[in-house]
């Protein structure tokens, strides 16, 4: 097992900060957009170096989202901010007909998604929002795992043109990833190469993946784990090139596991490749008010149970 | 290419007649689309592209420098394609197409199927207020001078995003902007005073902030005057709201204020009825 190590933990919405900020100075033509919650999305740095390119919205997600569909005719590339839950089911027709339908290049920023928005509960910690997303056509959907990922992600969806929705987190998790990597857009990172089963994850979930393959290496399970950063479009080449090495597959994300990343596995396996797959996702359920840690253990969402469902779906591939 | 050549009332008048004229040939053709509120809006749309916007029917998104038009209350599609087609954004041969498997003239106007002179879908209500917001701070981003024009259905304005952007205009100074309300009093299931009175539409735009201007959407001198005198407050801090008065069918006598012709297609004789009451003044495509 390939070593990862951390000497920092920091949210993936700084991250996102950062990456706004720097895509702006590349380009003038990005604007961003939020729906008072600019210190959530920690979009300050942005704001004081170029305050005419922001625009405060207040509380109306739909104007928004609007707003930036107007925003790109004229040639500005508009991110826009909000949590995640506020990001989508709450305005999916505004970026149904106005962004994707329309072809806007509108980047939908999403903090806060998941479990791990912690003691506010369920009614903001939205877990359909990547099956939301994925159905749009045309909709580039994006989950980074860490830190520099995710302001890699921001600054590389900058020079992609089309819709993208970008979802990350609050919590402060371990910053593993390169600071100077390149993002590219569709491309699955090889985190670790291994021969028994295929672990993808994506988010939150990457870090877990990492310390559940530490445990299996233990145990002498070599695995194989993969990031898929961009759901949509998926790294199809990537992951059938694994499942036919390993012959099985654990999918982990922080979602709902109807609609989201292990769908877009298993409907890719079930015509390419047909294999065993375990899904380490919330069990078609809404969450609660808890810390974020106690939320992710309830809802099955720890390294335990990534290393459960690689010794289940191992013993499924050799039936 | 841009450039506005002046028109007699006269000449914009016949414009809208032979508009009128495709708009029930091409709901009858497919027999489906809206009929009322297309010729409700006739002599706005004809006035706005012929007389009063700075347009180029070299189309590009972007329309930098030129003026934009947003509908939103895209179920009105067939007005805006035929001003689109007679105004020279593609040829009218086209609208014969209107609603056809594989045509660029969906039931409700989309950018999907590339078609010149559309720059948002529209269909779904209540968004085009904000996209014309978005439109207008771009201009103002970009030093574009030029005027964004986007226009509403009165029962439209029951959808709330509606509010929130009309809330969001005035206070950031959206003074690029010049909306304008389509007041005819009809919705599909009657009467909006009877679904959900809309109450004093003049009263609530000005306590949100908005100049409001009144025109006689049907009366093809009062509209263009209007338009012209909302452009001279354009710049002063406040968007413009033009709180136009029409008759849903305006042109077509029995189809004329009411609510039932919002989303019927015309039988052949009624056609030929509809035909004989608007004189073509234009080749009918």
């Amino acid at each position: 097992m390939k070593k990862y190590t951390y000497t920092e933990k920091k949210d993936t919405r700084s991250g996102f900060g950062a990456g706004l900020l720097e895509a702006g100075k590349k380009n003038p033509e990005v604007v961003a957009l939020c729906a008072d919650l600019v210190g959530s999305l920690k979009m300050d740095a942005f704001i004081k170096e170029f305050p005419e390119r922001f625009f405060q919205i207040g509380i109306a997600e739909a104007n928004m989202i609007g707003i930036a569909a107007g925003l790109t005719i004229g040639g500005k590339i508009p991110f826009t901010g909000t949590f995640a839950n506020f990001s989508t089911g709450r305005v999916y027709d505004q970026i149904r007909q106005s962004v994707a339908y329309s072809d806007k290049n509108v980047k939908i920023c999403a903090s806060h998604a998941g479990l791990t928005l912690g003691e506010d509960g369920a009614t903001h910690q939205i877990l359909e929002d990547i099956g939301l997303m994925k159905m749009l056509p045309g909709m580039t959907v994006i989950n980074p795992c860490d830190y520099n990922q995710t302001k890699a992600a921001t600054i590389a969806i900058a020079e992609h043109h089309g819709p993208v929705y970008l979802r990350f987190g609050r919590p402060v998790i371990p910053v593993f990833t390169d600071p100077d990597q390149k993002f590219e857009i569709g491309k699955a990172w090889m985190v670790n190469e291994g021969t028994d089963v295929t672990i993808i994850a994506t988010g939150h979930m990457v870090w877990k993946a990492i310390e559940a393959g530490e445990k299996l290496a233990e145990m002498g399970i070599d695995a194989e784990i993969i990031n898929i950063h961009t759901i949509k479009p998926l790294d199809e080449a990537a992951v059938l090139k694994s499942v036919k090495k390993t012959g099985c597959v654990v999918t982990c994300e922080e979602h709902n596991k109807f609609g989201g990343l292990g769908e877009s596995i298993a409907r890719l396996l079930s015509t390419e490749l047909p294999s065993p797959q375990e899904f380490v996702a919330v069990n078609d359920s809404f969450g609660e008010s808890g810390t974020p840690d106690q939320l992710m253990t309830k809802y099955g969402l720890d390294s335990i149970n990534i290393i459960e469902a690689a010794q289940k779906v191992i013993k499924r591939a050799k039936k | 290419m841009k450039h506005i050549k002046h028109r007699s009332i006269k000449e914009l008048e016949d414009i809208a007649a032979q508009v009128r004229r495709d708009i029930v040939r091409m709901v009858h053709r497919c027999q489906s689309g809206h009929p009322g509120g297309s010729l409700g809006c006739a002599d706005f749309f004809t006035a706005l592209y012929f007389e009063v916007m700075n347009h180029s029917t070299d189309f590009t998104m972007d329309g930098k420098d030129e003026d934009l038009f947003f509908l939103s209350n895209g179920h009105i599609s067939p007005v805006f394609y035929s001003v689109l087609a007679r105004s020279g954004y593609f040829d009218i041969s086209e609208l014969a197409t209107f609603r056809k498997l594989n045509s660029r003239l969906q039931g409700h106007p989309t950018t999907h199927e590339g078609l010149p002179g559309i720059r948002i879908a529209s269909g779904s209500l209540g968004q085009g207020m904000s996209v014309a917001i978005g439109a207008a701070l771009a201009k103002k981003l970009n030093k574009d001078h030029s005027v964004v024009y986007s226009l509403h259905g009165d029962g439209e304005l029951q959808e709330g995003q509606n509010w929130e952007a009309i809330m969001y205009a005035p206070f950031n100074k959206v003074d690029n902007l010049i909306s304008s309300v389509d007041y005819n009093g009809q919705q599909i299931d009657g009467p909006t005073e009877k679904v959900l009175s809309l109450e004093n539409l003049q009263a609530k735009f000005e306590a949100f902030g908005w100049h409001v201007i009144n025109s006689d959407g049907n009366d093809m001198d009062s509209i263009v005057k209007a338009l012209h005198y909302a452009k001279s407050l354009l710049g002063k801090g406040k968007p413009i709201l033009n709180l136009m008065s029409t008759q849903m069918g305006a042109g077509v006598d029995f189809m004329m204020g009411s609510h039932k012709w919002h989303g019927v297609a015309p039988n052949d004789e009624q056609l030929a009825l509809a035909l004989a009451q608007l004189p073509s003044t234009l080749k009918d495509y």
